[in-house]
């Protein structure tokens, strides 16, 4: 780790303006995941600006019923928050299902969607990594990828996303807020990551020195019934092989609306439109949900070692709608 | 002129104010073993895996080699050693002593420092990953074994001691839960 | 000065040390200030073989605090032709800097000193080694050309009868390949060692799980005289075989004689995953032949692991088959082949672990072909001598811990077939295995002191590495002093108390409670009732090596019947174990309370070899994939259940204490019973661990 500067900022235009737009420096948020890049040589940042104490740290109605979440509140303030448990339960889910209390009580929303993958090729400096240094070479093709992406991958990069939480804010239609010195913008989180074709190393759409303000999650009666299963190799403390957050309306046996993401599958948490499309209006039975799920997983390109997250995904959904479905019908 | 890569912070560890000065890159972890002789709180990877080094900052559970010394600067830290109240141990410390709660006793103080922080979390009515039902109208979950489990599972115990640490916060949530019932009467 | 008889051992007593373990002031090796320390931060290899062409120091030797950068061009020549106290030579992964050879990824090629850890870590980046780099080869698969047969410390190869006329003349054969992945230990604590130079005696104050060894391992390495190296070893956070010597020791002296400052080396969690060993991966072949009955008549275990080209380890797998069971045509074979691989080495139950896996699976393939129950099977094989050795057994009662264990358990009522329970979406099963540990003992002395002041003071070099063997010597000294332990200090963990055995191979403490019940019972017969002790107190020494030599010649083990319970979600491939019990026969028990805790900690190591532990060797590469925790994963809190232990009573009556030793036996066959129970939840035999979700989703099972 070089030396670097460090700067602690009090409000956002003043985080902008530290921040300064240079590629060699970084926001600081709860720093669970930046510091350890930075401890393995990922990142080697000249300045940090700590953006911990900025008056981002509320989670507030948004005019339209929605709510509006701050970037720098915890993980474990999201999920224990009342409205969110109540209209939201998959989102408490997905972040609860996450790394551990510990890092929960560090990590802020904004860094929880600006997180790296932890492809075991990213984290390792000795290693080739498209995403870590453009045109090197993505060793996982034809290395260790088990754990890798198996929808909208290129040949350059088959890396997941880690998060769980933006599986769940993807699902409920979440937007992305930030700040530039050249003044806000906002994106729909759904098209927040670019896609990865042959420049994996550029991830989203945010300007360069854009600082996340806060998240806002559009009101969704939907989501009242929802829920966020994730898949992992232990039953606690580690990333998804596989995760659904699922949100289930159903009326007189139809479904009335849907909303599905997957996580652990692609670059980005990924929202299932074709599935939603065939659930729309379809039987809430299970013959269904595994159409819903073959119509989404159709674009699938595993690698020789991960195809088994194409029936893990399948057999997710038709398991989670399912419980879903009962938990209607009840 | 090139810009300053460390700063004077005051660290308040256990109620005792720490003036110090921090090269930037040192980890809370790595000021409280090399620089303040505080070395009760454990290195085990560095990296977030494993919670050895967990502390209290600001009354919460955080991995202290994943935090900077220079970020903790104003902040209330409690480490294992701000525990006990003089002789008399901490009724987690107690309980890890008398149920054989460690081995190697190298993970002990993040698991006790994570157990007090979880009793705390649960009274305050936080959910986990195994709650049924996470809607506030489902009310709080009972400590139940599963649930102290999964809240303790961000640290590791490779001699395993699982089985008995996870008896032993069963055992202190208990007398916190008698204790906080006997202030209300 | 009270004679009460007190029979602490039996008792439960908690640890020691324990106060100190909970409030954090219980030091380990890296938490020792000295003035004027220094830190070393080791750089290791980026190629998996190949030459160092260049270590550019120049550039680091200029960065802020950096001291020196030691390397193979600039180190003290070592003496590695030797054999050391546990009759091996030494790794030569611990003999640092010596060539410009590089045989495996993450080799040590140089040591950066700074004034702080933050300047070496950033120093030690940015070192710039090239090298010339030469095609490697890390692929272990059965049948390799370059493999052979190896002793270690038992003879490779053991064989009687006719192996394929027996099983050509069976009813039930089964024949089945199995394999184990590369395992790491995983101790909590790192290695760590802080060197220094102190009146012309050399101290290293180091985390081990033995301070002779280590001290006598240096001492011969440096050249220097045995009486000029102290190492102490006060608390260590874990070892389970992997702490001996290593390069964070050696780096640490050459650097500390060359800056003559203490200096400290610690190794990151990432370097230990290639420089601290680890249980090699093995392929294993288990053929049986029974017949009708379920006697055997023919067996078979044949098991290969890897090496690293620079030292030969054996991971001694099919040596449990020569102790579990007899069959008229039986044979063991030891083989590993040389790769380009780090160096394995003992890890927690080494051989038995990984080969009580497949031959307790195997057996419960054999019980499922020939119709007997799995615990009925065992019970009609249960040999009466040992089958290689011919023996008898210091004790073998295996019969009774399944007994037991099969009444606690509820086995009675289990249905035999596969695949019938189910609750909600989990599939329920129920497997068992039985286990095996050799019992033995290591030459040791102790010293122990009656005070002045009415209480006893033990010296013994012995290693407290969580097993409570502080409190367990505490217990024995007691006892054998016919006082209560209140009245009794042991102190341990310094090389200067004399020649002890290690902390390994579940001896620990059966060999050092041997040296301090012979040398406090001396003591006791010295001291007059009533009368005065001087100052200095009166002291007696004791040295087993002469009792061990005459002991009768015996099969000597722990033994034990595991049972585990899991569910198994055949449609995301998760595996949860709901509940395991294990009752054993492990000789006396000193602390029933920190042998649960070891016999259930060994256990729970078996719940997480069988559903999660795999180091991954990148093949590109040669070096492992996410070499971390998060990577390599190990049993959280979530991932167990009720874990029960208990014991029959089993004291060995060739011990003066009666014990045998719990460390290892725990582990042994618990990864079995946890896989034999997924293929009764399932009907899927999975044959390769760890059993995870993606190979339990590719497998199937009833209900898919």
């Amino acid at each position: 780790m070089r030396e670097f500067d460090y700067r602690r900022a009090d409000d956002v235009s003043g985080a902008v303006a530290l921040l300064d737009a240079d590629p060699d420096a970084r926001y600081l948020g709860g720093g669970t995941n930046l510091v350890d890049l930075m401890k393995s040589g990922v990142e080697r940042p000249a300045r940090l600006v700590d953006v911990r104490a900025l008056p981002l740290d509320r989670i507030e109605p948004a005019g339209d019923g929605g709510l509006r979440v701050g970037a720098t509140v915890t993980n474990s303030d999201l999920a224990a928050h009342p409205v969110i448990r109540r209209d939201y339960p998959a989102l408490a889910q997905a972040v609860l299902a996450g790394a551990s209390g510990q890092l929960r009580n560090m990590a802020t929303v904004g860094g929880n969607l600006l997180q790296r993958t932890r492809c075991g090729y990213f984290t390792d400096v000795t290693k080739p990594c498209n995403k870590r240094v453009p045109g090197s070479g993505c060793p996982a093709v034809e290395g260790e990828h088990h754990n890798h992406a198996v929808l909208g991958a290129s040949g350059h990069c088959v890396a997941v996303h880690p998060s769980d939480m933006g599986v769940a804010l993807t699902a409920f239609d979440a937007v992305v807020s930030y700040e530039t010195a050249d003044g806000p913008g906002q994106s729909p989180l759904a098209d927040f990551y670019l896609p990865v074709g042959d420049t994996p190393h550029r991830e989203t759409v945010l300007p360069p020195g854009a600082l996340i303000t806060h998240v806002t999650l559009p009101p969704a009666p939907v989501a009242a019934r929802s829920r966020y299963r994730k898949v992992r190799e232990r039953a606690s403390y580690a990333f998804a092989i596989g995760s659904v957050a699922a949100a289930l309306d159903v009326g007189g046996g139809v479904v009335r609306e849907s909303r599905l993401a997957f996580g652990a599958v692609a670059s980005r948490p990924w929202r299932a439109r074709a599935a939603e499309r065939v659930l729309n209006g379809a039987p809430a039975t299970a013959e269904y949900f595994a159409a819903a799920a073959d119509a989404e997983l159709a674009a699938a390109r595993p690698l020789p070692d991960n195809g088994y997250k194409v029936t893990l995904m399948r057999n997710l959904v038709v398991a989670v709608l399912s419980e879903l479905a009962e938990e209607a019908a009840r | 002129m090139a810009p300053p890569t460390s700063s004077s912070v005051t660290l308040n560890i256990n109620g005792e104010k720490h003036p110090l000065s921090v090269d930037h890159r040192t980890t809370l972890l790595d000021a409280l073993r090399e620089r303040l002789d505080l070395t009760g709180t454990k290195k085990g990877c560095d990296q977030g895996q494993c919670g050895a080094c967990t502390v209290l900052v600001d009354g919460r559970r955080t991995v202290s080699c994943l935090q900077l010394a220079v970020a903790s600067d104003g902040r209330e830290i409690t480490t294992v050693e701000g525990l006990a109240d003089g002789d008399r141990l901490h009724p987690v410390q107690q309980a890890f002593l008398d149920l054989d709660g460690f081995q190697c006793g190298y993970c002990t103080p993040g698991q006790i420092c994570s157990a007090v922080a979880v009793i705390e979390e649960h009274a305050a009515g936080w959910p986990s990953a195994v709650t049924g039902d996470v809607r506030p109208e489902a009310g709080p979950p009972p400590l139940t074994p599963e649930e102290i489990r999964e809240r303790m599972s961000g640290n590791l115990c490779r001699c395993s001691a699982y089985v008995q640490i996870v008896e032993a916060v069963a055992r202190a949530a208990a007398e916190h839960r008698g204790e906080t019932e006997r202030a209300v009467a | 000065m009270t004679t009460a008889t007190t029979g602490a051992v039996g008792t439960a007593h908690t640890r020691v040390e324990g106060r100190d373990k909970v409030t954090g002031a219980a030091r380990y090796a890296g938490e020792i200030p000295f003035a004027g320390l220094v830190h070393g931060w080791l750089v290791l290899s980026t190629v998996a073989r190949g030459r160092i062409l260049s270590v550019e120091t120049g550039p680091v030797l200029g960065m802020p605090g950096v001291l020196t950068v030691l390397h193979h061009g600039n180190a003290p020549r070592l003496d590695t032709d030797y054999v050391g106290m546990l009759g091996v030579p030494p790794d030569p992964t611990a003999a640092v800097f010596q060539n410009d050879r590089v045989p495996h990824a993450g080799w040590p090629v140089a040591l950066v000193v700074a004034e702080t850890p933050e300047q070496a870590r950033e120093a030690a980046e940015a070192l710039v080694v090239t090298y010339e780099r030469e095609p490697h080869d890390i692929e272990l698969f059965a049948g390799r050309p370059d493999a052979y047969a190896a002793d270690g410390h038992m003879p490779a190869v053991t064989e009687k009868g006719d192996l394929e006329a027996e099983l050509a003349a069976c009813a039930h054969v089964v024949d089945v390949e199995y394999t184990t992945p590369e395992e790491h230990h995983a101790m909590m604590e790192p290695h760590a060692a802080t060197a220094l130079w102190d009146g012309g005696r050399l101290e290293v104050v180091d985390s081990n799980q033995g301070a002779t060894w280590v001290a006598d391992e240096l001492a011969r390495m440096f050249s220097l005289d045995a009486s000029a190296v102290r190492v102490r070893s006060e608390h260590i956070g874990g070892g389970f075989g992997s702490k001996g010597l290593r390069a964070h020791q050696v780096s640490a002296v050459m650097a500390a004689t060359a800056l003559q400052r203490p200096v400290r080396v610690v190794l990151t969690r990432r370097q230990m995953f290639s420089l601290t060993g680890y249980r090699s991966p093995t392929v294993q072949r288990v053929r049986l032949g029974a017949g009708p009955d379920g006697r055997l008549r023919a067996l078979e275990h044949r098991s290969l692991n890897q090496t690293s080209t620079v030292w030969e380890f054996v991971e001694p797998s099919a040596g449990v088959a020569r102790v579990m069971y007899d069959a008229d045509a039986h044979r063991t074979s030891n083989e590993v082949v040389r790769l380009d691989v780090p160096s394995p080495t003992w890890m927690r139950g080494p051989g038995e672990a990984p080969g009580s896996f497949a031959l307790e699976a195997a057996f419960d393939e054999l019980a499922e072909r020939c119709g007997i129950d799995p615990v009925e099977l065992r019970l009609r094989n249960d040999p009466e001598r040992g089958p290689v050795s011919g023996l008898p057994f210091a004790g073998r009662n295996l019969a009774a811990c399944f007994r037991e264990g099969a009444r606690r358990f509820g086995w009675a009522d289990r249905d035999p077939r596969p695949g019938t329970r189910r609750e909600g979406r989990w599939l329920l099963g129920t497997g068992t295995a039985a286990a095996s540990f050799p019992s033995g003992a290591l030459p040791s002395t102790a010293a122990v002191t009656a005070e002045a002041d009415g209480t006893y003071t033990v010296r013994i070099a012995a290693a407290d590495i969580g097993t409570g063997a502080r409190t367990a010597l505490t217990l024995v000294a007691a006892d054998a002093l016919r006082v209560a332990p209140d009245r009794v200090r042991v102190r341990i963990g310094d090389s200067d108390f004399g020649p002890a055995g290690i902390a390994g191979g579940s001896m620990g403490t059966r060999s050092w409670a041997w040296a301090v019940t012979a040398a406090a019972e001396e003591l006791r017969g010295r001291l007059v009732p009533g009368g005065a002790v001087p100052p200095e107190g009166i002291t007696v020494r004791s040295d087993t090596t002469a009792a061990l030599g005459a002991l009768a010649q015996k099969e000597r083990h722990s033994f034990g019947a595991q049972f585990a319970e899991v569910a198994v979600d055949v449609a995301t491939g998760e595996v949860r174990v709901r509940r395991m019990l294990g009752v054993f026969a492990a000789g006396r028990i000193v602390n029933p309370l920190t042998a649960r805790g070891q016999l259930v900690g060994g256990m729970t190591w078996g719940i997480s070899m069988a559903l999660h532990e795999e180091a991954v060797r990148d093949r590109a590469f040669g070096g492992l994939y996410g070499a971390d925790l998060a990577g390599y994963h190990v049993a959280t809190h979530a991932d167990v259940p009720t874990v029960e232990a208990d014991w029959v009573d089993d004291p060995d009556p060739d011990d003066p204490v009666g014990i045998k030793g719990i460390g290892e036996v725990g582990i042994v066959g618990a990864a079995a019973a946890v896989a034999n129970a997924v293929w009764h939840a399932t009907g899927v035999r999975h044959r390769n661990l760890p059993i995870r979700p993606d190979r339990v989703l590719r497998a199937g099972g009833t209900g898919v």
